[in-house]
């Protein structure tokens, strides 16, 4: 798998990272670099080996079904660049 | 238990300026779970509260917060493969679908798209005229619900509520089996009927507590049966999706309005797109959702805050073994035990609080006169208060009584209507009310008699042409009832005017 300079664009657009046109061919290369370096990885023959999910035997952690968490709005929105009548308040999206 | 068979329905045909044309629909229903507290969170779910004060850290994505999974969400999501008798995945594990939106924090949804928690499973459709459709399910996965964005409280800015951000979720996948406008809203009302006997949603389309995306694509005539026989999807049409829809009237208007546009597109030598669309009620039309289909490329990959979900079969066996009666068995049950037609058992097992309020009825009386009264008098009075059966102010005790003092002829059937308004509006024991007011029926002969004597003797020219005519008589007997202010049993009266004409 190789990615060129329009898919290493794209890849950014979707993770709304800004990167400047000059700066797409290092990025894309750095892409392949990692990618490459990820591919000895399809050398490993996995025929029959059950996937690993953790070095140690845990499972999912469980939770009950109770309510002990909220009511801090104040908090919540403490961060939010605007906010109003307890709202986050951001630039009109519409469809 | 008696076993329903109905014959399968025929596709809706959509007639096209140059042929004819069947519909493919598949649907995804998206039902918010019932629980009290979130998927990953300990926020609360309830709706309607001060926007924002139903958020955890975790909702609104801090840094460094991790998801726990609600134990009691995931029984919830088994209970309802188990009611739509599906294959429940032992292990199953969750997904992060990538996209950017304000309502949605974290910038990604937690779901289930590789290993869902429930397989396949099947919806029976009764379409009302003896006819249904099973659509199968596909699969449903647990996902996290997104917030709330209000665009009309500021002419330059969108409001975010996460209130809604976290809440459980299950998308129940069908497959392309629903072949017309009617039964998918059909499929959507069983789906909701049944998840409202398990407990599992509350089923409120209003509060968006079920929202459904619907695939629609066309076809000519017999390719659909190619498709089944092959399930191979190329004999059919390109697909679109409408996205977002909660409300069962414009769902069916939005597949007659999308299958014809596509059938245009078609019949004008064009292609379909398969794409991502929107109904707009007000124009009744569909238009494409450019922005959506731009960040279709979701980057789906394995969540790596989440270990794989593992749950035991002795555990689903128990969610199993405590599984309700569900609508097809209670309706099934109904038909045999209590002798209702099949459209009065799907009325009266419409919803729980109905079909209980019947039985409660119907215990220790006859089914089918339980079934009228329930149906059409207590229904229909409601109906025009505009209540529902959880607001009758006639307990199924007194509604019983009343059927009881029609049973044992103490009333006739007309007195039993003015009975049940006063029991509806004043309240009170049906018998005891019979007795205080005189509402007796009159089933002493001597009085009967007298009073037909009376009528007679009044109107000798009516005799004689009743006389000629027997079917006059009935002249008769309304005026014997009339006099007797209703109360005279209509059996004997009718007796006795035959015979006393016939003298």
């Amino acid at each position: 798998m190789s990615i060129d300079e329009s898919t290493a664009a794209r890849v950014a657009k979707l993770a709304r990272i800004k990167v400047e046109p000059e700066a797409l061919p290092a990025l894309a290369g750095e892409f392949n670099t990692i990618l490459g370096f990820i591919e000895q990885l399809n050398e490993v023959d996995i025929d029959g080996v059950e996937p690993m999910t953790s070095v140690t035997p845990q499972v999912l952690k469980k939770r009950a079904d109770v309510v002990t968490d909220g009511d801090q709005q104040a908090r919540v929105l403490s961060n939010a660049p605007d906010a109003r009548e307890g709202f986050f308040a951001v630039p009109k999206v519409v469809e | 238990m008696l076993d329903l068979t109905y014959d399968t329905p025929k596709p809706k045909v959509i007639a096209g300026a140059r042929e004819d044309w069947e519909l493919v629909i598949g649907m995804e229903v998206h039902a918010q779970v019932s629980s009290n507290a979130k998927l990953f969170s300990a926020a609360s779910t309830k709706f309607g509260a001060e926007p924002n004060s139903n958020v955890s850290f975790v909702d609104a994505a801090m840094p460094g917060m991790l998801p726990t999974i609600n134990e009691y969400c995931v029984e919830q999501a088994v209970r309802t493969g188990l009611g739509l008798k599906a294959d429940i995945n032992l292990s199953s594990a969750f997904d992060r679908k990538n996209y950017f939106y304000p309502d949605l924090p974290q910038g990604y949804q937690i779901s289930q798209l590789y290993h869902p928690i429930v397989g396949e499973g099947e919806v029976l459709v009764e379409l009302g005229d003896g006819t249904a459709r099973l659509v199968r399910v596909e699969r449903i996965h647990l996902e996290q619900d997104a917030g709330k964005s209000i665009h009309d409280m500021d002419p330059n800015m969108s409001f975010v509520d996460l209130n809604r951000t976290g809440v459980a979720l299950m998308e129940i996948v069908s497959r392309p089996d629903i072949r017309g406008p009617e039964e998918a809203a059909a499929y959507l009302g069983k789906l909701r009927q049944i998840l409202r006997y398990l407990g599992t949603c509350n089923g409120d389309m209003q509060s968006g507590a079920m929202r459904a995306d619907v695939n629609v694509s066309i076809c000519r005539p017999g390719q659909y049966e190619k498709y089944q026989a092959t399930q191979d999807f190329s004999h059919l049409g390109t697909r679109c999706e409408i996205k977002n829809m909660n409300s069962m009237r414009f769902i069916q208007a939005a597949i007659e309005v999308e299958a014809r546009r596509q059938i245009a597109i078609v019949e004008g030598g064009g292609t379909v797109d398969q794409e991502t669309r929107l109904y707009d009620p007000d124009k009744n039309e569909t238009r494409s959702m450019r922005s959506k289909e731009e960040a279709h490329d979701y980057r789906y990959f394995p969540d790596p805050d989440l270990l794989p979900l593992q749950i035991e079969q002795a555990w689903v066996d128990d969610i199993a073994a405590r599984l309700p009666e569900l609508p097809d068995a209670k309706k099934a049950r109904f038909i045999s035990d209590f002798g209702l037609s099949d459209y009065d058992a799907s009325v009266l097992t419409a919803d729980l609080d109905s079909a209980g309020y019947f039985e409660a009825v119907a215990a220790g009386r006859d089914g089918k006169m339980a079934a009228n009264w329930v149906i059409n008098e207590l229904f229909g009075r409601l109906k025009k208060d505009d209540k529902g059966i959880t607001d009758s102010p006639v307990s199924p005790a007194q509604l019983g009584g009343v059927i009881d003092l029609i049973a044992s002829d103490a009333i006739s059937g007309k007195i039993a209507k003015e009975l049940f308004e006063i029991v509806y509006t004043e309240g009170g024991d049906p018998a005891e009310i019979v007795e205080a007011r005189g509402m007796k029926q009159v089933t002493d002969t001597g009085a009967i008699e007298a009073a037909v004597d009376e009528i007679i003797a009044a109107n000798p020219d009516q005799v004689a042409k009743a006389r000629e005519n027997p079917k006059l008589a009935g002249w008769f007997v309304g005026q014997v009832m009339k006099a007797t202010g209703g109360k005279a049993n209509p059996k004997t009266v009718n007796q006795l005017v035959s015979r006393k004409l016939s003298e």
